[in-house]
């Protein structure tokens, strides 16, 4: 069987271990909601056994016409999203730089007053009528992607007396197995927001912060219409399986 | 383990925050129109074989307190313990059952329902057998990294009993935070994120 959307064979070696140095820790206390929802005791380590190799898969077919057009997924007929239009696209590649086809992304966003649809958002800036907040897209061949929106608006939360979230999108990724299943934020640019932020600020790495920025790109802007972004996300890559350990007689 | 030199390094974890539900599951936060249903809320027909069951997860902070803004995703085998992926390739899984599914907690009770069927037995690394389980993800407001686990089945004792993975837990006193107690056609299983049960979480 060949993988989703692709002639190439599937891959079932095990994953390169995620290193947890790189990612946030569990208990940022800067960032209060994670004092008692982070784990305490070490996390029981193991090489990937099917239950992680394996994923599920979602074909394009189960994408509708305007799922990466958060401008108008959510509009009234002739109607748009209020905002700065902007364009989001780049690559999803595993850690060996090869492009991963066939991923779903599912991404959402507060609208360009900062606010999220949402009842537990009780934020003043006003809800737009044309704004879901909602998109999802599936890689190319090459883990090429894009979509519409609008660019969102920073808005503050209750941690600290004056804490604002940089401008940001969120993003949650399917690779090919269930262990490189991730969920990120997507920051922009120049937002001098992003180092004051206590949810940032839980990544101890700058590289791994300055990763999630997305930079602004010039060449991919539409002329009168949209700037453009680029974001790509890199996931959990897996190891050759020449050499694997097999069962006996296999 | 040796790494190639020109790797990249995995995107960092964000936390999904309190609004995942707009991007995960927006018809059950009230976006109506963008998606015709939720990915992931329905895993069975009438056509899925295997036995009907229902998991009642809840999400328990480190005050004992279940989480109302968690969501949780399962992966699981189908009856015969085939994974409906191109990576498995021991055979074609039931074509009728994607393995996969997604559900928020109760924005209320904090309590959360999956209708599944339960798994057959997948093989280890080593060809031995694991015993009946279904793989949990876990993100929330407050949880940086989604935290990895597995749900077993407390009808399933001798299978649990040389199961390789509980195997490797050191401290015995924990291997029952990953059994699912079994009442009536529904498991019930509390996740404790911290304190004196904290559940066992994996990296793998
Ligand atoms: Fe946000």
């Amino acid at each position: 069987m060949a993988e989703p959307g692709s002639n190439r064979a599937p891959e079932t070696g095990a994953f390169f271990q995620r290193d947890r140095q790189w990612h946030p820790a569990a208990f940022t206390p800067n960032y209060k909601s994670s004092v008692l929802r982070s784990p305490q005791k070490a996390l029981l380590s193991f090489d990937n056994t099917l239950s992680e190799l394996t994923g599920p898969v979602f074909g394009h077919a189960m994408l509708g016409e305007l799922d990466n057009d958060l401008i108008h997924n959510f509009a009234r007929a002739g109607e748009s999203a209020i905002g700065e239009r902007i364009i989001v696209h780049g690559r999803v590649l595993d850690e060996r730089g090869k492009g991963v086809p066939g991923v779903l992304l599912e991404f959402w966003q507060a609208n360009a007053g900062g606010r999220y649809r949402h009842k537990k958002d009780g934020y003043l800036a006003p809800l737009d009528p044309n704004f879901g907040g909602c998109g999802r897209a599936i890689t190319g061949e090459d883990g090429d992607y894009a979509f519409r929106t609008v660019r969102p608006g920073p808005y503050p939360w209750p941690n600290g007396p004056n804490d604002w979230r940089p401008a940001h999108i969120h993003f949650s990724v399917f690779g090919h197995g269930f262990a490189q299943r991730l969920i990120t934020q997507m920051y922009f640019e120049g937002d001098p927001l992003i180092w004051r932020c206590p949810i940032v600020g839980g990544i101890s790495n700058k590289a791994a912060v300055e990763a999630l920025i997305a930079a602004l790109d010039m060449q991919a802007t539409i002329p009168m219409d949209a700037l453009a972004y680029r974001f790509d996300i890199v996931l959990r890559g897996r190891r050759s399986t020449l050499f694997e350990n097999r069962p006996e007689g296999n | 383990m040796a790494q190639s030199l020109d790797q990249l390094k995995e995107s960092a974890s964000q936390t999904a925050g309190p609004y995942v539900h707009i991007g995960l599951t927006p018809n059950f936060c009230g976006i109506g129109g963008v998606y015709q249903s939720d990915l992931g809320s329905t895993m069975v027909n009438s056509e899925t074989k295997g036995e009907r069951i229902e998991l009642r997860i809840r999400v328990l902070d480190g005050t004992g307190t279940p989480l109302k803004d968690a969501l949780i995703e399962i992966w699981q085998a189908d009856a015969g313990g085939l994974y409906n992926s191109p990576a498995e390739l021991r055979g074609a899984a039931d074509p009728n059952f994607q393995g996969w599914g997604r559900q928020p907690t109760d924005m209320e009770t904090g309590v959360c329902l999956f209708q599944t069927i339960k798994p057959g037995r997948v093989p280890f690394r080593d060809g031995r057998l694991m015993a009946p389980h279904i793989t949990l993800w876990i993100v929330a407001r407050g949880i940086n990294v989604g935290l990895h686990t597995r749900l077993y089945f407390s009808d399933e004792e001798k299978a649990n009993a040389e199961d390789p993975i509980l195997a490797r837990i050191e401290h015995r006193l924990r291997v029952p935070t990953l059994i699912a107690e079994r009442q009536g056609d529904t498991y019930l299983f509390d996740v404790h994120l911290q304190g004196e049960k904290e559940t066992v979480f994996f990296d793998s």
